[in-house]
């Protein structure tokens, strides 16, 4: 890569493999299972959080040197909040149906622990561009799982992917359908959310054994 | 000179006769276990695994049979094809061949997918893993076809088996070591993943969701509808059966677990063979009856009315809950799985108890969820390995007591 050096791109490669704050680190929970019944809530939570993480790594990376380290946490929480608020208020203005849908998730990216996890362990410790990487690398770790995630719940919960029926007509029987198939309910209810999480979990470790824990 | 070993002579004598394949897999159903002691003074039992997990087999055979009998009668009966079976259990209107071919074909199916399914996962983990095929899904392939309603469509039954054992068991290392029973888990997931094919007053007559499609379509037929006992007292309605009726098991429900009769011989004889316990099964339906007369006493005392919705089946006589639905069943077969269930004595008391508490509990007040047995003995599952570390704890604690008091 030309653009970026080696460490560089290992600061966004990481993330997405080997050291997925989901699946590795086992952050970021909450909001996978709760708003992945939907791909498409899924796309927009997951660039919410690039937004976030990668603006808000920056900018607590260059306030590093100047905010007392007493009062840190506050610090970064109000800076989490101001572009979580940003994000709310655009998405509210722009998509407003999918921000219902959303609800308070989006507002509840304040609390996901892949944020303050960031912040405290890589921005406050190195310059902006260094951080920025991080933040998009980390973000996009979590995307990628939020979209499988979403994928799979939305195409069997559902029988469709953004909104659009792709297995036939459920009511009208038609494709998939009428051959006697039927949407699993079982996709939409969260606890499905967590065992299909595990189940990327698993498939990536036997992949790759060096990340079996004891 | 045992049985076991006169067996083990008669197969050694009997070495190149034609027929001896057919005998030595009696032999082998019955009494070879995968591993025993060849010499050495050690305990020498023919109890294994194996063993263990046939004699609950044919303790269901039973059921298995008498729930074919039942989905043709049912079947019959809502069809108006027969007057409503007198004379109980040994009503002849009941044991007719025609009731058991209707039942045979709609129950072999599922038993064939249920094992075809599972089995193949096993073999499968088994040789990734490198270890023999356990016998755990002897027992969970044939509990399956029991407690799904008669018309679950085939597909769904494999999906929700292949579900069952790879999340519930095999993930956690297979037979021994799963924390949930594997059949419950596959009851549960066909519940919360396909719940109008799993609840409802259809589908537990076969042919009666058929029927609703045709009557969709247009064609000019009588709607039939085979509630259960539990369904209906959930709707507040009167319940059209005889408590003989539901002791005898001549009601609808999922396919083996309607007899009473039938599931306290199995129990009995599980109790016997000291396969099941009894003290598991005991203390569940005391815990089955404390809630109950607790509703009662509810309703006696007049802190409910008749048009609450919980009236119906708080006010069904405590005892009568340990013959509808699938307690009576659950209790027998799933809560006294000795790998999902407490392992100390005092423990299976606790969590007996506990499974009876919590399944009435669940049924009275979540109508939506009759199946409060299957939510409470899951529930219980995860919790049976705490109560056990109490329990074992609690006499650690109680000798050194009794140690200190010594040598002070």
């Amino acid at each position: 890569m030309g653009l970026l050096s080696k460490k560089d791109a290992a600061l966004i490669k990481d993330p997405l493999a080997d050291n997925n704050p989901i699946t590795i680190q086992v952050l970021g929970i909450c909001s996978a299972l709760a708003i992945t019944a939907e791909l498409e809530a899924s796309i927009v939570m997951s660039i919410s959080v690039l937004f976030v993480l990668g603006v808000g790594n920056v900018v607590i990376s260059l306030m590093r040197n100047i905010i007392p380290s007493k009062i840190r946490i506050i610090v970064q929480l109000i800076v989490v909040a101001t572009l979580v608020i940003i994000v709310d208020l655009v998405l509210k203005a722009f998509a407003y149906e999918l921000s219902k849908t959303l609800s308070v998730f989006v507002g509840l990216i304040i609390t996901n622990c892949i944020i303050m996890g960031r912040f405290e362990a890589f921005a406050l410790g190195n310059g902006p561009w260094k951080s920025f990487l991080d933040g998009i690398g980390n973000a996009l770790g979590y995307a990628v799982i939020l979209i499988i995630v979403g994928f799979f719940r939305e195409l069997l919960g559902s029988g469709t992917l953004l909104g659009i029926p792709v297995l036939g007509d459920p009511i009208e029987k038609t494709g998939l359908y009428s051959i006697g198939y039927e949407n699993n309910g079982f996709m939409l209810l969260s606890p499905m959310a967590l065992i299909v999480v595990g189940i990327i979990i698993w498939v990536q470790r036997s992949r790759n054994k060096a990340l079996v824990e004891d | 000179m045992g049985l076991k070993s006169s067996l083990h002579n008669f197969k050694e004598k009997n070495k190149d006769k034609k027929w001896l394949p057919a005998f030595s897999a009696i032999h082998t159903f019955l009494f070879l276990p995968n591993e025993t002691t060849h010499n050495g003074t050690h305990i020498k039992v023919a109890d294994d695994l194996k063993r263990t997990m046939n004699t609950v087999i044919m303790a269901m055979v039973p059921c298995l049979i008498f729930g074919m009998f039942n989905a043709g009668y049912q079947h019959h009966l809502a069809f108006g094809d027969i007057q409503q079976a007198t004379g109980g259990f040994f009503s002849s209107a009941f044991w007719t061949m025609d009731n058991f071919m209707v039942g045979f074909w709609k129950v072999i199916p599922l038993v064939i997918v249920s094992y075809g399914v599972g089995l193949a996962i096993e073999i499968l983990f088994a040789m990734k893993n490198s270890h023999e095929v356990e016998e755990g899904y002897l027992v969970t392939g044939m509990l399956v076809p029991l407690i799904v309603p008669i018309d679950t469509p085939l597909w769904m039954l494999a999906v929700a088996v292949a579900f069952g054992v790879v999340i519930g068991k095999e993930v956690f290392g297979g037979t021994g070591m799963n924390i949930l029973n594997p059949a419950l888990t596959i009851r549960a997931f066909l519940f919360f993943a396909y719940p109008t094919w799993m609840s409802g007053d259809k589908v537990w007559v076969e042919g009666a969701v058929e029927r609703d499609q045709m009557i969709a379509a247009g064609e000019n037929l009588d709607a039939i509808s085979g509630e259960t006992i539990l369904g209906s007292l959930a709707q507040n309605k009167e319940v059209g059966y005889e408590v003989m009726d539901m002791f005898y098991g001549l009601i609808p429900g999922s396919v083996g677990e309607t007899s009473v009769l039938l599931i306290l011989l199995a129990g009995l004889f599980l109790i016997f063979t000291k396969i099941g316990s009894w003290r598991i099964m005991l203390s569940s339906a005391i815990g089955a009856l404390v809630m109950g007369l607790i509703f009662n006493g509810v309703v006696s005392s007049g802190w409910i009315t008749e048009s609450s919705k919980f009236y119906g089946l708080m006010s069904t006589e405590f005892w009568h809950h340990l013959l509808i639905g699938g307690f009576a069943f659950g209790t027998v077969f799933m809560a006294t799985d000795p790998v999902t269930a407490s392992q100390t004595n005092k423990g299976k008391w606790i969590y007996g108890f506990l499974i009876g508490f919590i399944s009435i509990m669940i049924r009275v007040f979540n109508p939506a969820y009759p199946e409060g047995v299957m939510l409470a003995i899951l529930l219980m599952n995860v919790f049976a390995p705490t109560i056990d570390h109490y329990v074992v704890q609690g006499n650690v604690k109680r000798r050194m007591k009794r140690l200190k008091v010594k040598t002070a």
